[in-house]
């Protein structure tokens, strides 16, 4: 047997010795592999850690300072930061740290649950306007449109003056608005799948609407929708401040972040910090989302996988 | 072989073609343009064509996976066309479908586990400890091992992938599987191992197989009978040997004479068809074929030929077989030679 021949012979067998020792080849689900791809990701851990602070200054921090978010101690005006006050006074003597330690609750709640609600009726008038198609998806799309036509903050405050100004008219009013992008976002993903031949292969195997959509569309359209929905809490995190801004949010002793900086911009020459750390808290928190979003968003796509 | 297990009756599938602002419906696409035959229980029905000759969507029809537009469908001599979508879905534990595309055909967020368990779940096994023996038995029927369950489609081969694609089709124990390419995107070495283990499975298990496919050798390999398609239409079918030493249809033989054989020295002779396949948009009147027949005569582009017992069991559609056209000469017609 001359050399080549026998290196010939050695191929043919290799795929059979791959066969044999592949029992130990390492399980990775999909989401495993995209937490592994998220964590090489520098800027989108930048972005985790910084959301991680605003959560535990969320629950941990108002434990860390005597005052409460509303006690107003009036010969404390306007003092810069301290050793006693560590982020300075508003003008009627509040404690800032306090005051922006709650108000990261309220932002990050309202980021919450605006998108978790937009996301649930997105989701659901996405897929029937995508799965069954016909005049279901011509109205389902129309009413998207004409929402989108409005410019977002325009179309919150028309629907906070409906229901009356409020913390939680404000959040409805959020979820409302961010509907229709959701809502496109998973239709076309909805559209794309349909088509695909394992979803063929789901209905020939005689699996209902609901179980097709639930276990092969949904689970499969997930990428894009986490993305968007991390993107969105930013989104809807400065709707909010823009909304407490204009005295259509929180209502007053509540720390939103929003409303904090509206209360403060006589005082901004005369005392900066008191628009600079709501102001900061804001720009921080909604960097740190969209950090995280196009991590996610570079882990879950399977081109810029190597 | 006694009773036909399918019987299709004059099956059409047009897709309509929309065009304009509105959407209009400006023509169609005529896939599947009158289609009958019969598959018997326990045989291997190959059905070949060129790509865009309707022989996918004919299968995919069979199973309503693709409305008909027009005709029959008898499975087990009960009419299925007409059937409510939730006695579709119930009968779909009786005809299965391996599909082409094996990268495409698994759902990549799925393991093989739930891949094959799912059809088994839907269809009433409701223990989990029950599908997961189940699917174990299947892996191992299919030439892959129980250890495979907890992995994911991108973990296979396509080989091993279409394995899993056989694995699932069988899981409820079908008695007819419309198998559409299932070998035409796997590589050659790897095409025969499938056949022979879906050969195998039929003798196991008495399937019934419909088996599309382009490739005239594995057809003729795998297959009892074979049919011919051109343009949405069946020019051709009789048993594998009637077909591929004595082919009726002048479309059948100009495919078959495209044949490579796996000798250099062979001068074969080739009919070489001119022109390009119409569009099945807007077909030739008449016979779909004559625009290219070699032996075209004024009857076909005005009448089309009816599909008819040429000889015993051997059918076809073609007016140079018409009985009552005595001016035709019976014999097999001469072939243009090139070489």
């Amino acid at each position: 047997m001359t050399i080549e021949e026998k290196d010939h012979k050695d191929q043919r067998l290799a795929p059979q010795q791959q066969l044999l020792e592949d029992e130990d080849i390492e399980v990775v689900s999909p989401f495993r592999d995209a937490v592994r791809q998220l964590r090489k990701n520098r800027m989108a851990v930048a972005g985790f850690s910084v959301i991680v602070f605003f959560i535990l200054l969320g629950i941990f921090g108002p434990l860390f300072t005597p005052y409460t978010y509303d006690g107003q101690v009036l010969t404390n005006r306007l003092l810069p930061p301290s050793a006693e006050n560590w982020l300075g006074t508003d003008d009627v003597g509040r404690d800032l740290f306090t005051r922006v330690a709650y108000g990261a609750r309220i932002s990050l709640m309202v980021g919450f649950f605006a998108v978790t609600g937009a996301l649930f009726f997105g989701t659901i008038l996405g897929v029937i306007s995508g799965y069954y198609g016909r005049w279901i998806d011509m109205l389902i799309s129309r009413i998207f449109d004409i929402l989108l036509a409005f410019p977002s903050i325009l179309l919150a405050i028309a629907i906070v003056a409906i229901l009356g100004p409020s913390l939680q008219n404000a959040l409805i009013a959020i979820a409302i608005i961010n509907i229709p992008i959701f809502g496109r976002l998973v239709r076309s993903k909805v559209i794309s799948l349909r088509e695909e031949e394992f979803v063929m292969a789901a209905r020939a195997q005689g699996m209902k609407n609901g179980r097709i959509v639930m276990h092969h569309i949904l689970p499969n359209s997930l990428a894009p929708i986490i993305v968007q929905a991390t993107l969105g809490f930013g989104t809807a995190i400065l709707e909010a401040a823009a909304l407490g801004f204009l005295g259509l949010g929180a209502k007053a002793p509540k720390p939103e972040w929003g409303k904090m900086l509206a209360d403060s911009r006589d005082f901004i020459q005369l005392a900066p910090w008191t628009l600079i750390v709501p102001g900061l808290s804001i720009m921080l928190v909604v960097l740190g989302f969209n950090l995280i979003g196009d991590g996610l968003r570079d882990a879950l796509d399977p081109k810029m996988k190597n | 072989m006694t009773k036909p297990l399918l019987k299709v009756e004059g099956l059409k599938k047009y897709f309509p073609i929309k065009g304009g602002v509105f959407g209009k419906v400006v023509g169609q696409v005529k896939a599947v343009d009158d289609v009958s035959f019969e598959v018997m229980e326990g045989e291997i029905l190959g059905i070949v064509g060129e790509s865009g000759c309707g022989k996918s969507t004919t299968g995919k029809t069979l199973l309503r996976l693709v409305e008909p537009t027009e005709g029959n469908i008898f499975f087990n001599d009960e009419s299925i066309t007409e059937l409510s979508d939730e006695k579709m879905r119930l009968l779909r534990r009786d005809m299965q479908i391996i599909f082409q595309d094996p990268y495409a055909s698994l759902n990549p967020r799925h393991t093989v586990e739930k891949i094959i368990g799912e059809p088994l779940l839907v269809h009433g096994m409701k223990s989990a400890q029950a599908r997961k023996e189940r699917v174990k038995q299947l892996l191992e029927v299919v030439g892959l091992s129980a250890y495979h369950a907890s992995r994911y489609p991108h973990q296979f081969s396509g080989g091993q992938r279409q394995r899993i694609g056989i694995a699932r089709a069988l899981a409820n124990n079908p008695k007819l599987i419309i198998c559409d390419e299932p070998v035409s995107a796997l590589d050659v070495s790897v095409q025969s191992q499938i056949l022979n283990l879906m050969e195998e499975l039929r003798d196991q298990f008495n399937l019934t197989y419909v088996f599309i496919a382009h490739d005239l050798s594995v057809v003729k390999h795998i297959s009892d009978r074979v049919g011919v398609m051109y343009l949405g239409r069946m020019v051709e079918l009789a048993n594998k040997d009637a077909l591929y030493d004595t082919p009726k249809h002048p479309y059948t033989q100009a495919l078959l004479s495209a044949v490579p054989l796996p000798d250099p020295d062979d001068k074969q002779d080739r009919i070489i068809l001119q022109g390009d396949v119409p569009s099945p948009a807007n077909p030739p009147t008449g016979c779909a074929f004559h625009t290219r027949c070699p032996y075209v005569m004024d009857v076909c582009k005005a009448v089309r030929p009816e599909w008819k017992e040429v000889s015993e069991d051997h059918f076809a559609a073609c007016h140079l077989y018409n009985d009552n056209d005595q001016s035709e000469e019976q014999q097999k017609p001469l072939m243009q030679v090139e070489s």
